[in-house]
């Protein structure tokens, strides 16, 4: 199988018009005869079974959720970007496009970049006409913030809400196409295999989490729009049922996974109160508009912060990065936390913390914009944390929280495999080493209500597609396997739970797959990972059977999957010898200890191929180099 | 520092399927520390449970953030628990006494059968939603954004209806198991936009009517849903959804 990215040739700008004008369409009486599966129901999913639907194909959408409106895309907080330029303050599609290649650290393509930035515009259109509740200002029209990594304000929110906000609105074109019959939903299913026959995706086997039922369901193409592998690490900003999974298992038919390492770790989440913790609770980086970070000057300062002086304080961001100053991006924000309190200069009972302080902003703004603009994100720390943040400044600590990395799609967002495409966090399309605030929001619904439906009509128009039943050997032998795999967990009936194995998994993960990595920390991270699994395999106890519903079964499931790409991300990581994005390695660093990349060697997108052999997990990598036509390569810099 | 060894008495809701019998079943804890979550402190119980070869208990939950709505337990009697606009995945155990016996359990309503233990069943919600919870707009098709201008003060209100959640707290809440608030938020977030007008009458009738199919009650007053509420949603939802329902019947 082949790398070929499928990019148009031509200008940037003419590119996405250029493929519109060139695809297959299918005519409007002939796309009920197509059955496409949409497997997740988050911004991705949610927009592309909605759109697909009006279209008139025929949609099969599966959710692990007991409804499509619980899809983790619900918890995203700060907003969405668009070039939209409302504020007249210089925004154009270059700057947005050019902004997120250069947050991206050069590592993702120029022209899907330049696609999402100029499909931005057309999402604000589609969300407000769906009556998505944005903040407006008092003449009625739409209010913009500014958020990270951008010198402009083209950030629509809906108070600390827009994820959920902009979800509920696909979710309701979603549930309008359930009514008007063209969408078969199953939630409380989760995917377990992809089916490739003849060298296509032409279905999935899903277990029904209620009933335990496996069940194989048969498609002209597939759609995963699964999310991301956060929860590798076991704590992170996801939901508690967010997975690789799906993915992972596509994987493990031939889909590449690429650039598995790049993990954005967040700076602005509550900090880890104590090993019992289940996950981390983000505050929305548009906190940082008005919030100053900062950790004493001194080591150890057990101070009320309300009791050390300004002349004793370290406002770290804004001494070392004087023109972005709490707004650098969250790669930067992040490593620049973790150097403060591996100094010693941490804060809170855990000295893994650092302030982020609204005292400046109460007394220049009044407390009541503060409130405006963050109030719901204010009670949730309160709640939390038993500390009131209008009276004493957050404690914040960086968390996992959305992975870049994921399976490899070409331009039209289809895998190696024909017939899968891939949308949303769950490819690796456009982020590069870094995702820039308020961009996955932007990408989830892009890659939904305005590319697939055009790239997806292209595929199924130009392929000859024969008739599957869903008896034929490849769904037999997924099914067979789907089922082996839950007997085999059930089976293992050791004494270790699986909490206990994605916990230690997870503490791997953070301390040596991290904030930072170097060589010799990944070569132990893989070894420990691959110990780690056997030890899975031997010891294990998943309670209660298959037939019914069993949450320990689900789990044990996805930490097994995980326990395997756990040791691929490490690898990734390790051959990957530079610096780019978040992926940052100790041995390559400017002077200034910023992220140092080899261009030379590593501008590409690493792609692996899975390869199983007797039980071992093997790699082959294969490269797409990423070409730089229109942008000149920089060293990031946000001095 | 904070306390963690508090100890507590559960009694917690068993029920095999939606067919069985359930019953309440008594747990033992100790060494729960009070900045553990309410499902942190169940977490823990399972862990045990499983340890020990027993069954661990059941129960939704999902971001843990108080945003997606899985989370759905009752909790000594109240659902989501003794805190004000609170969901119980944010409900902390420092809001309990040393000691103190707690009462787990699901939602009960007819419209919400119980799958297991204290899982329940809400696709009700969906169907409600289904049957008018929308403003059609096909994708690509929409005018540009700020073509339509919305009177901040409606934006604001129609967001503060739109923050519901979808957790099904009203219904255990009421003594009609009425799905009223849900519904009359999701109507009164609509109407109360320009781009939701065209559609209102005959989304208001068509959600009302599908509300009562499911076997949800009628409401009568109550107000317990808004006690309940974990974002907060004012009655003044369920006034708006019989004024665009009397108005829909009213005016053909």
């Amino acid at each position: 199988m082949s790398l070929a990215s499928n990019v148009p040739e031509g200008d940037l700008k003419e590119k996405w018009t250029k493929r519109l004008n060139d695809i297959n369409l299918v005519a409007p009486n002939n796309k009920r005869l197509y059955n496409v599966i949409v497997v997740g129901t988050g911004l991705a999913g949610a927009s592309a079974a909605a759109s697909l639907a009006e279209l008139g194909y025929n949609v099969q959408s599966f959710c692990i959720q007991d409804s499509a409106r619980r899809a983790h895309s619900i918890a995203a907080q700060g907003g969405i970007n668009a070039a939209k330029n409302y504020p007249n303050d210089g925004d154009t599609i270059w700057r947005l496009f050019y902004d997120t290649i250069k947050g991206g650290d050069y590592r993702s393509r120029e022209s899907n970049v330049y696609r999402l930035a100029e499909i931005s515009n057309e999402i604000i259109d589609q969300a407000v006409a769906q009556g998505v509740p944005f903040a407006r200002e008092y003449g009625g029209l739409l209010a913009n913030r500014s958020f990270g990594g951008a010198q402009v304000s083209r950030t629509f929110y809906a108070r600390g809400q827009t994820g959920q906000q902009l979800l509920l609105g696909a979710y309701q074109a979603f549930m309008k196409e359930i009514d008007s019959g063209k969408i078969d939903y199953y939630p409380r299913h989760e995917m377990l295999d992809l089916v490739v026959h003849n060298g296509k995706a032409r279905g999935i086997v899903t277990r029904d989490l209620v009933s335990g039922e496996i069940r194989r369901h048969t498609a002209d193409a597939v759609l995963l729009c699964t999310g991301g592998y956060g929860n590798a690490y076991y704590l992170s900003t996801n939901a508690k049922n967010s997975n690789v999974t799906a993915a992972w298992r596509c994987h493990k038919r031939g889909a590449y996974f690429a650039n598995p390492c790049y993990v954005q770790i967040h700076p602005t989440c509550i900090p880890q109160s104590g090993d019992y913790q289940s996950k981390l609770t983000l505050m929305s980086e548009s906190l940082r508009n008005d919030g100053r970070v900062w950790v004493p000057k001194d080591k150890n300062d057990e101070r009320h912060p309300n009791d050390i002086p300004e002349e004793e304080r370290d406002y770290y961001l804004e001494r070392k990065y004087p023109s972005f100053g709490n707004l650098v991006p969250r790669d930067v924000a992040s490593r620049n936390a973790k150097y403060v309190t591996d100094e010693g200069r941490g804060v809170g009972e855990t000295g893994k913390a650092v302030y982020l302080d609204f005292a400046d902003a109460i007394e220049r703004r009044g407390r009541d914009y503060i409130e405006e603009k963050y109030g719901n994100l204010f009670e949730m720390y309160h709640k939390i944390t038993d500390e009131n943040p209008y009276e004493r400044p957050m404690r914040i600590f960086p968390a996992v929280h959305y992975t870049m990395g994921g399976l490899w799609v070409d331009y039209n967002l289809m895998s190696n495999i024909p017939g899968l495409f891939v949308l949303g966090e769950a490819n690796f399309s456009d982020h590069g080493g870094n995702r820039l605030g308020a961009s996955a929001l932007m990408q989830g619904l892009a890659d939904g209500y305005f590319v697939i439906p055009y790239t997806l009509g292209d595929y199924l128009g130009g392929e000859d597609l024969d008739q599957v039943e869903g008896n034929e050997e490849a769904f037999e032998e997924a099914e067979n396997y789907a089922q082996e795999h839950i007997d085999k967990l059930l089976n293992v009936e050791g004494d270790k739970t699986v909490v206990e194995f994605h916990q230690e998994l997870g503490k791997i993960m953070w301390d040596k797959v991290g904030i930072s990595r170097d060589e010799e920390g990944l070569k132990e991270a893989i070894k420990e990972i691959q110990e780690l699994r056997d030890e899975f395999w031997e010891r294990v106890r998943v309670p209660g059977e298959s037939a019914n519903y069993n949450k320990y079964l689900e789990f044990a499931g996805r930490v097994a999957d995980f326990l395997e790409l756990g040791e691929l991300m490490a690898k990734d990581a390790l051959h990957r010898e530079e610096s780019a994005g978040c992926h940052f390695r100790e041995e390559y660093q400017t002077e200034e200890g910023e992220a140092l990349r080899n261009d030379e060697e590593f501008s590409y997108v690493a792609a692996f191929e899975y390869q199983g052999l007797n039980g071992e997990i093997q790699h082959e990598l294969h490269k797409e180099n990423l070409e730089f036509e229109f942008v000149e390569l920089k060293q990031r810099s946000y001095k | 520092m904070s306390n963690d060894n508090m100890q507590f008495d559960l009694k917690i809701w068993k029920q095999e399927d939606g067919d069985s019998q359930g019953a309440f079943q008594e747990y033992h804890m100790e060494g729960v520390s009070e900045d553990m979550s309410f499902l942190e402190m169940l977490d823990l119980l399972n862990e045990k449970l499983i340890k020990n070869g027993d069954e661990p208990v059941e129960f939704d939950y999902d971001c843990r953030e108080g945003i997606c709505g899985a989370c759905s337990l009752v909790v000594n009697g109240i659902a989501h628990g003794p805190k004000e606009e609170t969901p119980v995945c944010e409900l902390y155990m420092r809001e309990f006494e040393d000691g103190q016996e707690i009462v787990i359990e699901p939602w009960r309503a007819a419209a919400f059968p119980v799958i297991k233990d204290l899982v329940v069943d809400r696709s009700a919600f969906d169907r409600i939603m289904a049957a008018g919870g929308y403003i059609s707009t096909k994708t690509g098709s929409a005018p540009e954004a700020n073509t339509i201008a919305v009177d901040k003060e409606d934006a604001d209100k129609a967001f503060d209806y739109a923050t519901c959640i979808g957790c099904g707290a009203c219904v255990a809440a009421c003594p009609n198991s009425s799905a009223s608030l849900f519904t009359g938020a999701k109507i009164s977030h609509l109407s109360l936009l320009p781009q939701g007008k065209h559609e209102r009458k005959e989304r208001a009738v068509r959600m009302v009517e599908q509300m009562e199919k499911e076997g949800f009650g009628d409401c009568s007053n109550h107000a317990e849903c808004e006690a309940v509420c974990p974002v907060g949603i004012s009655i003044s939802a369920i006034a708006r959804m019989r004024k665009e329902y009397m108005r829909a019947v009213t005016e053909s």
